[in-house]
């Protein structure tokens, strides 16, 4: 039933193939070899829904396809395994789906570009990798795609390499990332080696480690060494402190690139990792604490850097770390659900900035070129306005910019707000986690509505001479904008509230229920919910979500009018405390 | 046929020297072509071996061949015995693999003298065979000579500006080495005969069932592990290793790399170690901190090269660090780790002289300060030399990462695990030379106007490539080809080891002397 989920990695890989070997001398066409690029994920894509629903209507919710042996050494056995599971299902729809949607929007970003067929070669070679990583069922075939990420998130960033800061960001990015993989490989080789000489059980493989992950023993040395191991693994995959400083710099690669690796999929796989070995980082009590303490920093320095960035895509990806943390704060405090949750609705809102950025970018960048100016295309200060002229850009972007400040009833509100309730209630919670996330919540909505007066409101600051160029993009561009801004609309129902819910007519958490074969083993063994004196108090967990909206709107509303309002503020600020300013630039 | 392949395999470069002889000197075309045909043969002599399927079970030699050479009574008796196991195996299948690639790559770069160059490439093949496969000692010895010489020409007379100094480096190093080793052999022999046992040559068999007193074994250990030792290169004899690299011709430094610096590893493995294996533990602690200086050491020296070449060479010894240290883990993944990491080395290294060897061909210069934006100008060179640089790398899904994964696996799972640990940032520090190198040569904007003319690569040299990007992918996706004929030899090696040093454990336990003092 499940034997063809090697189907999913393999049509990206042909497609990476075809476009790398005859994309340059035989096919030439641009049209060709994007139909080429984005028709191999979006099969990826249909495989994917197919296996997702198939597992929905299934009794048995871990199914195993073991295609070959890979490594057989005496007691060192490693598989060409595959692992399906609701976990890796959501993942793949998200994979799959959004990057269906960013190869699409590339056709469009790319055109006319020099190297387009070595472009679309290392982007389905980037969607082969993640699927490797999302669908690996043990942990060596997950580094496969664990590195391989890392490879084409290098070969992209460094996709102009011409320029030398490119050459610069990719390998920074790779080495850091190489730092991070450091820490992967000592953890896989501690938990296989003590595993097996200890314990008699020699295996890698997912679920064999779920089902024998209690013998390392809870809260033990071994199993806490092991799981801060695989965390410095996911720091530098993931951008958190401190591992965080190649990922603004990763900005230097294409923007639908910064949008699919930087934002939606690659820089989420620590996230994932760690969800996928929630056994073992649940019994690790310390390294629980120390993600959480980890993510909630990430979450608020990220988001004091992106106060001060005049780069519209620098800002998103400061917002990329900080949201990353939160992601990681959730998982620290056992809030699994809702740390997948959020890597989800992040991705539809994230990867609809950035390609909305992209299209902004697109949009000065000819604009420049027609007035024969060498301006920064992406520099926010030359913008402003163009909400009149790029409408559905304007519209999409702003959709996620409400999803991501976490205003009621959009996507990014739901599993915000998910995150915060754990921090403060969870058995592995406290209040000073949530007073950090609230805060670093109420300033991502004061970056980000900036970011958006800067841009889209207020006088168009642009070049006269390039003023009247600025248009609109083309379909292929706004298409994929329009899907991703509805998902980050809506994508937050799946998971509402059980006290929401609870309002509505008992609709249920779906995506709770879902998870619940991944994560509730876990979670009950060890004891991780909401404090049970909290979880029958309906009321303190309405004024809770109140206070973050509270926050969410102060910060929207302090941007609107330091940014609408009144525009000379800022600068007045800026001259004041030119010290903290300039920290803040980083 | 089969039961003289070995022989066959072995001399049938002998002959095509011989032959080659007979070819007028100025028909350099004739001679070019004459020796890879004769390598070729060679290399499609040797495909019965690797399809053999008897390596998967047994542990024994195959195509053994015994035929009594000198003996001069009880004094000395040596033979001409071969044999080949799952150790040797895939080192001989290199080594025919290799050779038609070498030769291939001296198409244009050799002009001076060429029916030298050739006939002593011919001969170099038959040494390193001859080692590969002799199971007799004193046999083994004079393969491990006769490589010396015609590889001291090759540095000396083919080579570059310092070839004089590289060459008569190379040569003391390792003349020292064996003259050690030498002594040692014929020590062991002499100590095997006394002790009553009979002796049927040199042969490895018998002297692996001999047990050594411990402090003689740890003098006989460090004699061959020294020569050994300088061969691979461990640190701190690594030191000839960068001047023979920089000086010989590519041909030179491709087979210098790929196989001739396996043979000290290979003896670590058929010789030292089964010998000697109390000694070894003994020196463990020393020599796994060798191994892991030079990983760390050889990287760093790497990363502050200017000449790419010698950059290569100082990332060789640092990959030769994690073949020994998977070796000496002395257990089974580390030893399979160590094997398959020595077949990628020779596969990714050779392939990366084989690229400096076309730049150096196309600029007359190494320096990588010369160099610069060459991805734009040379777009198939630029995607090899990446594949090439992230297997050497060690990505996963690509060779290199099987053999280091398992070397460090191997470490891990002994005694050996902080030094395991210390070796993994090893792994950190291949990215950052490796990368920098790259982009230096590769990225970038073209500023140096002499290499605006330069062209992309021509059929021969993507020909020449293509076989090891083969291999790259192949031991990286599938590894099961080469670890499955590799197991058993290699299990029982381990039984051996851990055998022979249980025996002197309880020895050391009961012998009456411990008795009394009790």
């Amino acid at each position: 039933m499940y034997d063809k989920l090697w189907l999913i990695p393999l049509f990206p890989l042909i497609g990476s193939v075809i476009n790398g070997l005859l994309g340059k001398k035989v096919i030439k066409s641009e049209k060709v070899i994007g139909a080429i690029g984005t028709l191999a994920v979006a099969l990826s894509f249909v495989v994917s829904c197919k296996y997702f629903f198939q597992l929905l209507g299934d009794e048995v919710k871990v199914h195993e396809n073991i295609i070959a042996s890979w490594m057989s050494v005496g007691q060192f056995q490693v598989d060409w395994g595959f692992l399906l599971d609701p976990l890796s299902a959501l993942m793949l729809m998200v994979v799959t789906g959004v990057g269906s949607l960013i190869h699409l929007y590339s056709i469009g970003y790319m055109h006319g570009e020099e190297g387009f067929y070595r472009y679309f070669c290392y982007l389905n070679l980037f969607v082969f990798s993640m699927l490797m990583l999302v669908l690996g069922g043990n942990a060596l075939v997950m580094f496969i795609g664990w590195e391989g990420v890392g490879l084409c998130s290098y070969l992209l960033i460094g996709y102009y390499f011409e320029k030398k800061s490119a050459g610069d960001a990719a390998k920074k990015a790779f080495v850091v990332n190489r730092v991070g993989d450091f820490g992967f490989l000592l953890g896989l080789l501690t938990l296989f080696w003590t595993l097996g000489s200890k314990h008699g059980v020699w295996t890698i493989n997912f679920v064999e480690i779920a089902e024998h992950g209690h013998l390392l023993g809870t809260g033990s040395v071994v199993v806490t060494v092991i799981t801060l191991c695989f965390f410095v693994g996911a720091t530098g995959k993931s951008a958190q402190i401190p591992l965080y400083t190649w990922l603004p710099d990763a900005m230097e690669g294409p923007t639908p690139v910064s949008a699919l690796i930087h934002a939606a999929t690659m820089v989420t796989a620590g996230v994932y990792m760690i969800g996928r070995m929630n056994g073992l980082f649940a019994m690790a009590p310390t390294t629980m604490m120390v993600i959480a303490i980890i993510g909630a920093a990430t979450a608020i320095f990220a988001a004091t850097i992106g106060f001060a960035q005049n780069d519209i895509k620098r800002v998103l990806a400061y917002s990329t770390v900080s949201q990353l943390g939160y992601m990681f704060l959730a998982m620290g405090v056992g809030a699994f659900t809702a740390g997948i949750f959020h890597l989800m609705t992040h991705a539809f809102f994230k990867a609809c900035l950035f390609l909305g950025s992209g299209s902004v970018i697109h949009a000065m960048h000819h604009a420049y070129h027609h007035a024969h100016l060498h301006d920064d295309p992406q520099d926010m200060r030359n913008m402003g306005g163009l909400a009149k002229k790029m409408k559905v850009t304007y519209i999409t972007f702003l959709v996620s910019t409400i999803a991501i400040s976490g205003v009621p009833l959009f996507s990014g509100f739901f599993s915000k707000d998910e995150i915060l309730w754990w921090a403060f209630g969870s058995t592995r919670g406290s209040w000073i986690l949530w007073l950090v996330g609230a805060a670093a919540a109420g300033m991502t909505a004061f970056y980000m509505f900036r970011l958006v007066s800067m841009t889209f409101w207020g006088e168009q600051r642009t070049d006269a001479r390039a003023k009247d160029h600025v248009h609109e993009s083309p379909w292929v561009i706004t298409l994929p904008l329009v899907v991703l801004g509805f998902l980050a609309l809506v994508g937050g129902y799946v998971g509402i509230p059980h006290v929401l819910g609870n309002i509505f007519g008992h609709i249920p958490n779906y995506l709770e229920h879902f998870l619940e074969p991944v994560f509730g083993h876990a979670q009950e063994t060890y004891h991780i919910a909401v404090k049970e004196h909290l979880a029958h108090s309906t009321s303190l967990e309405f004024l809770m979500m109140g206070i973050s909206v509270l926050i969410a709107f102060a910060g929207i509303g302090v941007a609107i009018f330091m940014y609408i309002k009144r525009p000379e503020l800022p600068g007045q600020f800026v001259a004041k405390f030119s010290k903290l300013h300039r920290w803040c630039f980083n | 046929m089969s039961e003289h392949l070995l022989s066959l395999l072995t001399f049938l470069p002998l002959v095509g020297m011989v032959i080659l002889l007979f070819i007028p000197r100025d028909n350099e075309p004739l001679l070019k072509s004459f020796t890879l045909i004769a390598t070729l043969v060679v290399f499609f002599v040797s495909l019965p071996l690797a399809f053999n399927d008897a390596f998967r079970t047994s542990a024994e030699m195959q195509y053994t061949e015994f035929v009594p050479w000198i003996n001069v009574g009880d004094f000395f008796q040596m033979n001409y015995s071969v044999g080949i196991d799952g150790i040797s195996l895939w080192l001989v299948m290199l080594t025919t693999f290799i050779m038609p690639i070498a030769v291939l790559s001296t198409w244009t770069a050799v002009e001076k003298n060429v029916k030298g160059f050739m006939a002593l490439l011919l001969l170099l093949e038959t040494a390193m065979l001859g080692a590969f496969i002799s199971l007799d000692l004193f046999l083994f010895y004079i393969f491990w000579e006769l490589m010396l010489i015609p590889m001291y020409f090759l540095i000396g007379i083919w080579g570059g500006k310092n070839r004089i100094y590289a060459a008569v480096k190379f040569f003391i190093y390792t003349a020292v080495g064996s003259l050690l080793m030498l002594v040692a052999i014929i020590f062991v022999y002499y100590y095997a005969i006394q002790s009553g046992i009979n002796m049927n040559g040199f042969s490895i068999d018998q002297f692996y069932l001999m047990q050594v007193p411990a402090g003689i074994q740890l003098w006989l250990f460090l004699a061959f592990a020294f020569s050994f030792a300088i061969k691979v290169p461990m640190f701190p004899l690594h030191t000839w290793l960068p001047d023979a690299h920089t000086e010989a011709p590519t041909a030179g430094s491709v087979i210098l790399a790929a196989i001739l610096l396996k043979m000290g590893t290979y003896g670590f493995v058929r010789f030292a170690i089964p010998l000697f294996p109390n000694a070894l533990q003994q020196c463990m602690p020393y020599l796994a901190t060798l191994c892991v200086i030079g990983i760390i050491y050889g990287s760093l020296v790497a990363m502050v090269q200017s000449d790419v070449k010698k950059l290569v060479a100082y990332s060789s010894v640092a990959h030769l660090g994690f073949v020994m240290l998977g070796v000496f883990a002395l257990n089974l993944q580390g030893l399979a780790g160590g094997m398959i990491q020595m077949v990628n080395h020779g596969i990714s290294t050779g392939a990366l002289f084989l690229i400096v060897g076309f730049i150096y061909e196309r600029r007359h210069t190494r320096e990588i300060s010369e160099f610069g934006g060459l991805a734009k100008q040379m777009p198939i060179f630029a995607t090899i030399f990446m594949i090439i640089t992230f297997s050497s790398v060690g990505l996963p899904g690509t060779n290199g990462f099987v053999g280091e994964f398992l070397s460090i696996m191997g470490a891990f799972e002994s005694g050996l695990r902080w030094y395991a640990v210390v070796a993994t940032l090893g792994v950190i520090l291949a990215a950052v030379y490796m990368l920098w190198m790259f982009q230096r040569v590769m990225f970038g904007e073209l500023k140096n106007p002499k290499n605006a003319e330069l062209k992309d690569l021509n059929a021969r040299e993507i020909i020449i490539m293509i076989p090891l990007l083969v291999f790259v992918f192949w031991i990286g996706v599938y590894p099961n080809t080469f670890f499955d004929k590799m197991n058993p030899s290699l299990e029982k090696l381990v039984d051996q080891i851990k055998g022979k040093q249980e025996v002197a454990m309880v020895h050391h336990v009961d012998t009456p002397d411990n008795l009394e003092i009790k």
